[in-house]
């Protein structure tokens, strides 16, 4: 019994070897703000589809994602597609193209804008609701503005007509080691059409939508899966009363 | 020969003793199902086996349909993967099985192996059964290196450039090696092509064929159990061990119900988390291979970290391949490391329990450690417990030696 303890202490150790490890290397990461996208709800991502069509399937395109598969689950018509969403397409199964043509995009910004069908899942929705209210004023860039986010990006600030300008605040901290900056937070420099609230619903609508285009069928699993566990579960119980009854004998 | 003779030499008339008499199918089905017997006191860890059959089973029937669907080239492999996930009528649901199976492949195979070093089942006489395991094992970890590949992802495009690099790091002939293996002079089309043949043809031919050579084999000398003890050395009047029981209905109904808790476990990952955050499906393998862009952070699949960060901790390339290539193989000589009288850890002393524990800890620390950058503090850690990696192995043949046993009983310990 006391070697049985002795095997317990030893993995209780490691256990906490490896907890300080995690919290010693984990401290990396920039603070980000929570999205808070809601995946079931329908308004809110038929405002996030209107965006993305109004302000960015300009440049960006969005190749794997049909019209006609947002229509069924955004629960939109036909009509409503066709008047609403399809300003760059004829047909209801076309995908979704950008009206730049890729050759132009990449002369103008140095790299032609990514396609959006599945940024949300290659970068997370924190990180795109974060990048798109991470503009902020810099005279050094030449399109004016950097990001928080993603240092030394190409976009410019499409949606300053929106948000406003601001820029980064930074204090300064002084000690022996020497001068270090440490981010404070934004400060509005120009108002935009939206107050600070309507820009972050307009921006979560958006990051919804990405979310949404990255995996269509979220919704269709999450449903299936139910039923079959359900189902599985079922089986379990009539499988475990065969196997009790099997084993009866077996002393 | 009178009617009443031939009734009592072949009890079954009509189609099966047609067959039976030019096919052994009675035969094969009483020595392999019916009247294999396997011991009574079979405990959690002896249902591994069965399930890595039902994700092989998995495996092949949602790959056969993945294959009607994707186009193994560097220009359509992403889109094509994509096309499955939206437009083909289940798709998504075909290739998250095939995704998800692959990582619970390894679950299940690790966990399978160990059984095995819990219970001493590689020991005498079974030492061919784990040989043949081995095997099936390094061809898995082809399969599912190959397999990474066909989605051509940056995380597929580039985990495969650092490994196969590695090969680079034998003198002499590393580089002609490594180039036999892409079959260019970087990763690219061709090497998506022959990488594809691999995967759907030639590795689950030797897979299959493995694993019924594998289970002919352990039929030969039979199932060990939870006490590492011979059952066919108490056998009954009729030839029957006394603690064995047949596998089919016994086993076939118990082993349903763990396939059937396995199978919740599948579904619970696949519908609700099919990225396992970003363990199962990396996130960076959403972006197509950019053969400009390298990603920060390069990191293989979960199954494979273990033995990457042993190849980091070490700071040569050559040195650190060749570490990782022996962790991996290390497993291969069990049968001869282990010098113990016993073979289940029932009834072996403290120092074997102890040394186990330490080799499944960092087993698994070094498998986190693989997922993570390299970092000073990591790669130190790495070092400690690649060291106790390599210990566990190389020093058996002493700590086993020594290790003071418990007295094995005859009969297994079996509470109804």
């Amino acid at each position: 019994m006391v070697r049985f303890g002795s095997l317990a202490r030893l993995v209780v150790i490691a256990a906490c070897f490896v907890t300080t490890l995690a919290s010693a290397a984990g401290d990396g990461d920039e603070q980000m703000d929570e999205a808070f996208i809601d995946p079931d709800n329908i308004p809110s991502l038929q405002r996030g589809a209107k965006n993305f069509i109004n302000y960015c399937s300009g440049c960006h395109s969005a190749q794997y994602v049909r019209y006609n598969t947002i229509g069924k689950h955004l629960q939109l018509s036909e009509e409503q597609l066709v008047n609403n969403l399809m300003f760059n397409a004829v047909k209801t199964f076309e995908t979704m193209r950008a009206a730049m043509p890729a050759a132009d995009a990449e002369r103008w910004f140095g790299t032609p804008p990514p396609d959006m069908s599945l940024i949300a899942r290659a970068k997370g929705a924190d990180h795109i609701y974060n990048f798109l209210k991470g503009f902020y004023i810099d005279p050094d860039s030449p399109t004016g503005v950097d990001n928080r986010v993603l240092a030394g990006t190409s976009m410019p600030h499409v949606l300053w007509e929106l948000q406003g300008y601001q820029k980064a605040v930074y204090s300064e901290i002084t000690d022996e080691n020497g001068t270090t900056y440490h981010f404070d937070g934004f400060e509005e420099v120009t108002a935009g059409m939206m107050n600070a609230d309507e820009y972050d619903d307009f921006v979560r609508d958006t990051v919804n939508f990405l979310a949404y285009i990255a995996e269509p069928i979220r919704s269709d699993r999450r449903r299936l899966g139910k039923w079959v566990l359900i189902y599985l579960f079922v089986f379990l119980v009539i499988a475990w009363m065969l196997k009790n009854q099997v084993w009866k004998d077996v002393k | 020969m009178s009617r009443i003779e031939a009734e009592v030499g072949k009890p079954q008339g009509g189609i099966m003793q047609w067959i039976d008499e030019r096919f052994p199918w009675t035969e094969t089905m009483k020595y392999h199902i019916t009247e294999y017997y396997a011991a009574k006191n079979f405990n959690f860890w002896y249902v591994f086996g069965v399930l890595a059959m039902l994700v092989l089973v998995i495996q092949l029937v949602t790959g056969i349909f993945l294959t009607m669907n994707y186009k193994p080239s560097a220009l359509d492999a992403f889109a094509s993967v994509e096309y499955i996930m939206r437009d083909v009528e289940w798709g998504w649901l075909i290739r998250y099985m095939h995704s998800t199976g692959a990582s619970f492949f390894f679950i299940v195979v690790y966990l399978h192996m160990f059984r095995a070093m819990l219970y001493g089942s590689y020991k005498k006489p079974r030492e061919l059964v784990w040989l043949i395991g081995m095997i099936i094992f390094f061809v898995l970890m082809a399969e599912a290196f190959a397999g990474y590949l066909l989605p051509w992802g940056q995380m597929s495009y580039w985990g495969a450039q650092v490994i196969i690099s590695l090969f680079g790091a034998i003198p002499g002939i590393g580089e002609a090696i490594v180039e036999l293996i892409r079959g260019d002079y970087s990763i690219s089309d061709i090497t998506l092509n022959r990488f594809f043949a691999l995967h759907v043809v030639v590795l689950p031919l030797a897979l299959i064929s493995l694993v019924l050579v594998h289970i002919v084999a352990l039929h030969q000398v039979g199932s060990l159990n939870p006490d590492g003890i011979e059952i066919k050395e108490q056998k009954g009047p009729d030839g029957i061990p006394l603690d064995g029981i047949a596998f089919h209905p016994y086993y076939t109904t118990k082993d349903l119900v763990a396939i059937i808790i396995f199978m919740m476990a599948f579904s619970g990952v696949m519908f609700f988390a099919p990225d396992m955050g970003g363990y199962f499906l990396e996130h960076a393998n959403y972006e197509p291979a950019n053969l400009t862009a390298t990603p920060e952070h390069i990191s293989p699949v979960w199954y494979f970290t273990p033995f990457y960060a042993i190849l980091r901790a070490v700071p040569d390339k050559l040195w650190g391949a060749t570490m990782m290539a022996v962790a991996v193989i290390l497993p291969v000589f069990l049968p001869w490391l282990d010098r113990s009288r016993v073979k289940s850890i029932r009834y072996r002393g403290w120092i074997y329990k102890f040394a186990l524990t330490c080799f499944a800890i960092s087993f698994v620390v070094l498998g986190w450690l693989g997922t993570k950058p390299p970092d000073t503090l990591y790669t130190i850690a790495a070092r400690i417990f690649s060291a106790v990696y390599f210990a566990f192995f190389l020093l058996m043949p002493y700590y086993t030696t020594i290790d003071k046993t418990k007295p094995v009983p005859d009969r297994v310990v079996y509470h109804g």
